[in-house]
């Protein structure tokens, strides 16, 4: 099932089927974040808002709204 | 032999250690400034290779990609594209860590299409046991086309190697490890045609994004090349897409990690460390003890360094014969001097507070957990670290905005970082927080000098919000809002880095400032002490005119001698002629050069009145700043001058006005525009203005 990275739990991990490039910053891809890479969530910062994300082994937090960009499948075992 | 020197680029990804690297190759042999015309720190150093060659190591400002986003990524790329630069490197150096060696190696991917002799350093080796990790570095060597140096500059292990390698260089392979044009080749082969003699990789670079390459025309290439920003975009991804399939495929036989021992030290912290309660709880914790310490623990060196230079003071008076060179040195020389040495404990201090919070992966942290509360307010989280670091001093913070990615977030950060309270205004803060703030402690251990410092320091950042909050509502600027940022892995700080840091950030602070207060001392020295009106020339005969009906003691004359010859000298004039402007807000016409005269850099208020009162003064026994202060009485009314209510107008009047040219050419300078800094410059002063007035009417 696909859903948008931002939709996934805190422990979570799943693999990027797409991301909206138009929306996501150079610098994010270049860290891994590219479809067909792993990514989970580790963290919820206070108020919900940024992500705290698992990106191809990159540790990274991006905002609510880059997360929305990124289309991903949870991984089946889960 | 003749000394042959080798010229190395080192670089990296943020987080990397590539300074640790730095510091381990040229020890304290380093030297710090700018890029011409650009405000990029610049670190080179020199490195002892063999008896007859040495390295000019260049520590290049920390980049992800060759895809540059900000100046300091742009300075990497335009000197690695730049053949004719002096520092063009012989040899580059890529470091990389052990545990995100896979994003590591994509800025070494596209080191190696510039077809420069590059060495992969992979670094911190020495965690590769705990976290399972397992390197066959000969095939990683054939594969990607290089030679590596395993190390650990932690455990000082492999620097022998590095070097060994930096001397060989000239045996590096310069083939590219994997062929990137291959993801729309008929577009790359188009312009392999128009430009035969031009680096694929280059002509790529100079199309995508805005570099000044001299040895090419732009617009050439631009013109019958160019592409919409989506479609570049979208080869850009094929291609970062390429380098990790690359990367993947390499690391796969290169590299085995044993997934069962990776435990997740960094996850586990991060669980406590941003937490939605003890997250906040410990950052608060963090900052109070901070405070506390900070006027604690450095009022002792500072009293030292005060009394200290009180009596050399006095020792060059009475040793030296008695003139006008002697009042030179020993009224405006000497403690001009000692208002900028007083400085080193907080400063330093300073420094070293940021460097470990910084060193340690915590700052991240902070950025984290506060960027949806600053964004109420127009900022980032990133503006959280030009906060604290404008502690410090505001100069390095508005450069640390680069990092901000949205415009309209970074611009506000730029335009309210000088509210807070830096180290300039420390010893303002400090003198008059013991003047007027009595030496009590609460429940025993919190002092109430300290709690007011602490005070200000929230009183600094709440005004910054504050205005961060207008602005963001005034503003009209329409920015895409983006926000990446890496959360690096804990490590505890490395005492050289921190060392080195506190060490050349106080240097420069203290040579910077240094010369402005010297010369300032050194002018006001001499308009204090001279004078063109007859009043001045004739002084002494006015004095005993006045005196000729009454018997004073010669100490009383003098004293008499002395206000009526400040009051009459150059600076007198000059004072008298503000008091207008400023006797409601408190302050006698001393005060107010003391306060225009820190227009320039707000640390020159305190040698200000060092020299002003010393000037003034007649007695052998030369007393402290403070104890010369406290002294001051009205002339008339005999009220002392810095009584409670003037002492919170003058607080409250440094907290608030921009008093620094420094730090309003850097804002022109990263705004590109002379309107922000005037706006600043009127705003600040202004509502310090408008503040101070209030608070002297309501309190005196």
């Amino acid at each position: 099932m696909q859903i948008h990275s931002s939709e996934l739990k805190i422990g979570q991990s799943a693999t990027i089927t797409a991301v909206n490039i138009d929306e996501i910053p150079l610098k994010l891809l270049e860290m891994g974040c590219l479809p067909g890479n792993k990514i989970s969530l580790l963290q919820v910062a206070p108020l919900g808002d940024p992500l705290y994300f698992n990106v191809n082994d990159s540790h990274v937090a991006i905002r609510l709204e880059t997360a929305r960009e990124i289309i991903v499948t949870k991984d089946l075992y889960q | 032999m003749s000394l042959h020197l080798i010229k190395v680029a080192l670089i990296g990804n943020p987080n990397v250690g590539k300074t640790s690297v730095f510091n381990e190759l040229t020890g304290l042999n380093q030297q710090v400034g700018n890029y011409p015309g650009i405000t990029v720190e610049k670190k080179q150093g020199i490195c002892k290779l063999s008896d007859s060659i040495k390295a000019k190591i260049i520590d290049l400002p920390g980049t992800y990609s060759l895809n540059a986003s900000s100046i300091d990524e742009n300075v990497v790329i335009e000197l690695l594209l730049n053949k004719k630069d002096e520092d063009f490197p012989d040899v580059a150096v890529v470091i990389t860590e052990v545990e995100n060696l896979k994003r590591n190696l994509l800025l070494f991917t596209q080191i190696k299409d510039l077809e420069i002799p590059t060495i992969l350093v992979i670094n911190m080796a020495d965690r590769m046991k705990i976290k399972g990790i397992e390197l066959n570095i000969m095939l990683l060597e054939i594969e990607l086309k290089t030679k590596i140096a395993l190390i650990s500059s932690r455990k000082k292990t492999g620097i022998d190697t590095l070097k060994t390698m930096i001397l060989n260089y000239q045996n590096l392979s310069t083939e590219p490890c994997l062929n990137a044009s291959s993801i729309e080749p008929e577009y790359f082969n188009n312009l392999r045609r128009a430009f035969p003699n031009q680096l694929l990789y280059k002509l790529w670079l100079v199309i995508t994004q805005d570099v000044n390459f001299l040895n090419l025309d732009r617009k050439e290439i631009k013109s019958s090349f160019t592409k919409s920003h989506a479609d570049l975009k979208r080869l850009q991804q094929k291609e970062t897409i390429k380098r990790y399939q690359f990367i993947n495929d390499t690391l796969k036989i290169g590299q085995k990690i044993d997934v069962s021992k990776a435990s997740d030290f960094r996850a586990k912290i991060d669980r406590v460390l941003t937490h939605k309660i003890f997250g906040y709880v410990i950052f608060f914790g963090i900052l109070m003890l901070i405070f506390q310490f900070l006027f604690d623990w450095s009022s002792i060196p500072m009293n030292f360094i005060d009394e200290t230079f009180a009596d050399i003071s006095s020792f060059v008076k009475q040793q030296l014969p008695a003139g006008e060179f002697t009042n030179l040195i020993s009224e405006g020389l000497i403690p001009g001097i000692g208002g900028i040495i007083i400085f080193i404990p907080q400063i330093a201090f300073l420094f070293l507070f940021i460097s470990v919070l910084e060193e340690s992966g915590y700052m991240s942290r902070v950025v984290f957990l506060m960027d949806k509360i600053m964004r109420n307010f127009g900022l980032s989280g990133k503006s959280i670290v030009p906060l604290i670091s404008g502690t410090a001093c505001a100069i390095p913070a508005i450069m640390s905005a680069r990092n901000i990615e949205n415009w309209k977030e970074r611009l506000i950060t730029i335009l309210v970082t000088p509210f807070t309270t830096c180290s300039a205004r420390l010893p303002v803060y400090a003198i008059l927080i013991s003047l007027i703030i009595p030496e009590k402690r609460i429940f025993g251990f919190l002092s109430l000098q300290g709690l007011t410092l602490m005070g200000l320091y929230l009183l600094g950042f709440g005004m910054a919000i504050f205005s961060a909050y207008l602005l963001n509502k005034f503003l009209k600027l329409n920015c895409k809002s983006y926000f990446v940022i890496e959360m690096p892995s804990y490590k505890i700080p490395m005492f050289k880095n921190v060392g080195i840091n506190v060490l050349e950030k106080t240097k420069a602070f203290i040579t910077g400032a240094g010369k402005i207060i010297l010369a300032l001392s050194v002018i006001l020295w001499y308009l204090g002490s001279h004078g063109l009106s007859d009043d001045f020339n004739n002084a002494s005969q006015i004095i005993s005119q006045q005196n000729k009906d009454k018997i004073v003691t010669k100490e009383t004359y003098e004293d008499q001698l002395n206000a009526f010859k400040l009051e009459n000298s150059y600076i007198g004039y000059m004072g008298k002629a503000i008091e207008p402007l400023i006797r409601p807000l408190g302050y006698d016409w001393k005060i107010g050069i003391a306060v225009v005269s820190s227009f320039a850099a707000r640390e020159v208020f305190v040698g200000t009145l060092a020299t002003i009162y010393s000037v003034g003064s007649h007695s052998e026994e030369e007393s402290t700043i403070k104890n010369k202060m406290a002294a001051e009485v009205h002339p008339k009314t005999g009220i002392k001058i810095f009584n409670f209510a003037t002492g919170i107008s003058l607080l409250l009047f440094y907290a608030f006005a921009m008093q620094c040219i420094s730090t309003l050419a850097i804002v022109k300078k990263e705004t590109n525009s002379w309107k922000w800094p005037i706006i600043q410059l009127f705003f600040m002063s202004g509502f310090a203005y408008i503040i101070s007035l209030i608070a002297y009417q309501v309190l005196k």
